[in-house]
């Protein structure tokens, strides 16, 4: 027997970013809203014993739980897809605020050149740079056109930062300055400047100075306490959802949030989505929540999970390129970057911020020259301190023993005398790069799982290769007496952390034809459906999501607003 | 230090007895189950009470036999020995956090996806076995045992650092003919779960007296370091969760 509730203006699928934002856009605007969030309540007071690198860091304490609901995972469609059984290359936020809670805080917007890659790399390089299976797309949207979005998620957050010299043009300045810099940090940026490169701050969601938003939410500044990825901030310094936008939604009167939820499914007929059905996973009791406007605001996996599971737009249909929903999966490549060794000088490593560092986007987008490289697009090279914990962080020289004596002496050396300089490298998609549902393994509800089909190609080994060589180059430049970097990126594995920005699969752009959403976030196949995330990425940038999901959520809440006042195709 | 030297005197009693009976310290499932069975003396006992006092309550076995645990501190203590800078993992409780951490969820692999079907996987696919950790802990240490007794006479605790050095590099290199396992996975879980129990808080059983901490000068649980950001290295005594109390 399914319960029945009486009908709400709209109903949001996961309460993080996107449906935080929605929420409280929504909500002043006097629509009533639902939120649904399959996890638990969160609160800043939770974080109370928050230092713990083993609970939090190893142990997920912050992440779903992968008995209740994985992936499955391939490299190629001739390999049997295996569920990720453990954690690994990536990580599913959970609860209240989702990953918004648990993530570092790094700030950027993407550049114009992403907005319009296709064309712009047509023509400035011709039509043959693209290879025929990288399925390359314009997004639908100008830089011009998201820049008003991306103003109001930095205002709201608070992000603190200076302007990048190499990025699109701004109509403000960030509301706050910039992070403190440390010795490495004014290291790297001597380095850069030396070099001709152009430097800047990272801008950061950890506060910089206690900030008041337009919102009225008063947060104070970040004390440096070197727990941010994968932790809960104690002091609501970091932008999070629970401290920022969701406590507006509920000052309005207009939202009620629902914990362990679980949406199972957008309930649809004639073509509209009529609301959707969850189970109360305390009670097991299915639940339909009938809505005039359905929300997806869950993560990327399960954004995609949902609309297939739910018989809802065309699914991708690899072998011809055809249809949309779980098409142009993307990732990010991170492993071209490179660790000096310092023999004379010590760093107070263990201090920092998820959000401070040091970057320069001289080989990011399209801001140098790529016609003698194999591959399109760069990443930003940053150094960042985001507190180096004990456990994880035991840096050692290449072609030294990893266990044993000699194990013990390099890792206490050099914990405090080692510095990385990292890459965000972009991530193009590929026509046998997507996501569907898996034939074999199932949640705990008995729906499949969704399925990846996923590796690093020509274009990712080359771009690894180039940024993990200027890696180097600064690191001399800094003065490292020995300096490791990688060599060969190799196969996609996903038992090693690599980065938690997944994109795609619900792809926005100008033609129903090749993107599932529209540039409000709006499906093209049901005008009442929104489908909010990183998940709307036709490609991944050289750059962290965040600022572009929260600019998007932004976009789709006015678009929302509009949609339910006058109904129709928003674009 | 009156608590080492009474696990020492434990320790001491504890084989000369098993070598008076003439079982074999350590050999394969018969002495270890054999050897806990044994109660001790009435007398030891008396003598163990008193130095008590103000003992850690905490270091008692949860999962392992004493015969697994001595092999597990021994293991630890190859992967992070006692040398000039400070303690190994066997004074840091390394042994004692690796019995707790088998007892709750993470031995019991709670929070990972284990339904069936089980297939090979590549390795990119990661961990596709059914055997949750306290198993592959439990089937790992007996073949730890077997390969021992088989390369060098005796149980892996009884070997030379040498030896069991050379065991561990034999489980991590795959060079071991075992099935139900893999030996270079439960090598690398050990070698996890060592530094786990080497810089976690103390409250978890290991990094006794933040020592490990100490060792690397790394401060723990410090509320900010909003001062020293912008400055040179500087040396902080650590602080623990114990200190949020």
């Amino acid at each position: 027997m399914v319960k029945k509730l009486p009908k709400v203006d709209v109903v949001i699928a996961g309460v993080g970013w996107g449906g935080g934002i929605i929420a409280s856009e929504l909500a002043k605007q006097g629509l009533k809203v639902v939120g649904l969030e399959k996890g638990d309540e969160r609160k800043t007071e939770d974080y109370y014993m928050v230092h713990d690198e083993l609970r939090y860091a190893l142990r997920y304490e912050l992440m779903q739980d992968l008995s209740k609901n994985t992936i499955t995972f391939r490299r190629d469609q001739k390999m049997r897809a295996l569920p990720m059984r453990q954690y690994g290359s990536f990580l599913f936020g959970d609860g209240i605020g989702g990953a918004g809670v648990h993530w570092n805080g790094q700030t950027f917007r993407f550049l114009p050149y992403d907005f319009q890659i296709r064309s712009q790399t047509i023509d400035r390089y011709g039509e043959n740079k693209i290879p025929t299976d990288m399925t390359l797309q314009d997004w639908g949207i100008t830089y011009d056109e998201i820049e008003p979005y991306y103003d109001k998620f930095e205002k709201m957050a608070g992000i603190s930062g200076e302007e990048n010299p190499l990025g699109g043009k701004r109509s403000d300045k960030y509301p706050t300055g910039p992070m403190k810099h440390s010795p490495q940090m004014e290291m790297f940026k001597e380095a850069c400047e030396n070099l001709n490169y152009h430097p800047y701050t990272i801008p950061s969601a950890n506060l910089s100075e206690q900030y008041t938003n337009p919102d009225g939410i008063s947060r104070a500044a970040c004390q440096y306490c070197g727990f941010c990825e994968r932790f809960g901030c104690e002091y609501g310094a970091k932008a999070d959802p629970v401290v920022t936008v969701i406590p507006v939604a509920k000052e309005t009167g207009n939202f009620e949030l629902r914990t362990h939820s679980w949406v199972r499914r957008v309930l649809h007929q004639d073509g509209k989505a009529t609301g959707v059905r969850y189970t109360d996973i305390t009670t097991g009791e299915e639940i339909e929540q009938p809505a005039d406007v359905v929300v997806l605001t869950s993560y990327v996996f399960n954004n995609v999970k949902l609309l297939l599971n739910s018989d809802v737009g065309r699914p991708y249909d690899p072998s011809d390129g055809t249809g949309v929903i779980g098409k142009n999966y993307a990732y990010q490549v991170i492993k071209g970057a490179a660790t000096g060794f310092f023999e004379e000088q010590k760093f107070n490593n263990f201090a920092g911020a998820g959000a401070l560092g040091m970057v320069i986007d001289d080989f990011n987008g399209d801001n140098f020259d790529h016609s003698d490289v194999d591959f399109i697009h760069g990443g930003y090279l940053a150094l960042t301190q985001t507190g180096q914990r004990p456990i994880q962080n035991n840096p050692i020289p290449s072609g030294t023993a990893n266990w044993g004596k000699e194990f013990k002496e390099n890792s206490l050396k050099y914990v405090n005398r080692t510095l990385s300089v990292g890459a965000m490298g972009a991530s193009m998609p590929y026509k046998q790069h997507y996501l569907d549902l898996d034939p074999t393994y199932t949640d705990a509800f008995g729906d499949p799982l969704l399925r990846m089909t996923y590796d690093f190609r020509d274009q990712d080994r080359q771009l690894a290769k180039f940024t993990a060589e200027k890696s180097r180059e600064i690191l001399e430049e800094m003065g490292a007496d020995q300096i490791d970097s990688m060599d060969e990126l190799g196969p996609y594995n996903i038992t090693t952390y690599q980065s938690t920005h997944n994109t795609g699969g619900v792809i926005m752009g100008a033609d129903p034809e090749t993107s599932a959403v529209n540039n409000y976030l709006q499906m093209w196949d049901m005008e009442n459906l929104f489908v909010v995330g990183a998940s709307a990425f036709p490609h991944n940038s050289g750059y962290n999501p965040t600022d572009t999901v929260g600019a998007l959520a932004y976009r789709a809440a006015e678009g929302i607003v509009e949609y339910s006042k006058n109904g129709g195709m928003l674009a | 230090m009156a608590e080492k030297d009474q696990e020492k005197k434990e320790d001491l009693s504890r084989r000369r007895f098993l070598k008076n009976s003439g079982i074999a310290v350590g050999s394969l499932a018969v002495g270890g189950a054999l050897g806990s069975m044994i109660p001790w003396g009435t007398e030891e006992k008396d003598t163990n009470q008193a130095a008590n006092q103000g003992a850690n309550y905490n270091q008692a076995l949860m999962f392992f036999t004493q015969a697994e645990f001595q092999t597990v501190e021994a293991a630890a203590e190859r992967i992070f020995p006692e040398d000039d800078n400070g303690p190994g993992a066997r004074d840091l409780g390394v042994g004692y956090y690796i019995d707790h951490q088998m007892a709750g969820s993470y031995g019991f692999n709670a929070r990972d996806y284990m339904q069936p079907p089980f297939f090979h996987g590549e390795k990119e696919q990661g961990y596709q076995g059914r055997l949750k950790r306290r198993e592959i802990f439990r089937i790992a240490l007996r073949e730890v045992q077997n390969y021992s007794h088989q390369e060098y006479g005796e149980g892996f605790a009884e070997l030379t650092e040498e030896q069991q050095d050379s065991v561990l590099q034999a489980f991590q290199e795959d060079n071991v003919n075992v099935t139900t396992i893999s030996a270079s996975g439960f090598f690398d879980l050990l070698r996890s779960m060592t530094l786990e129990g080497v810089y976690s808080d103390p409250l978890y059983g290991g990094n006794i007296n933040m020592d490990g901490w100490r060792m690397r000068n790394y401060p723990g649980n410090q509320m900010n370091y909003t001062d020293i950001i912008d400055k040179d290295f500087q040396e902080i005594e650590p602080e623990s969760l114990r200190d949020h109390m």
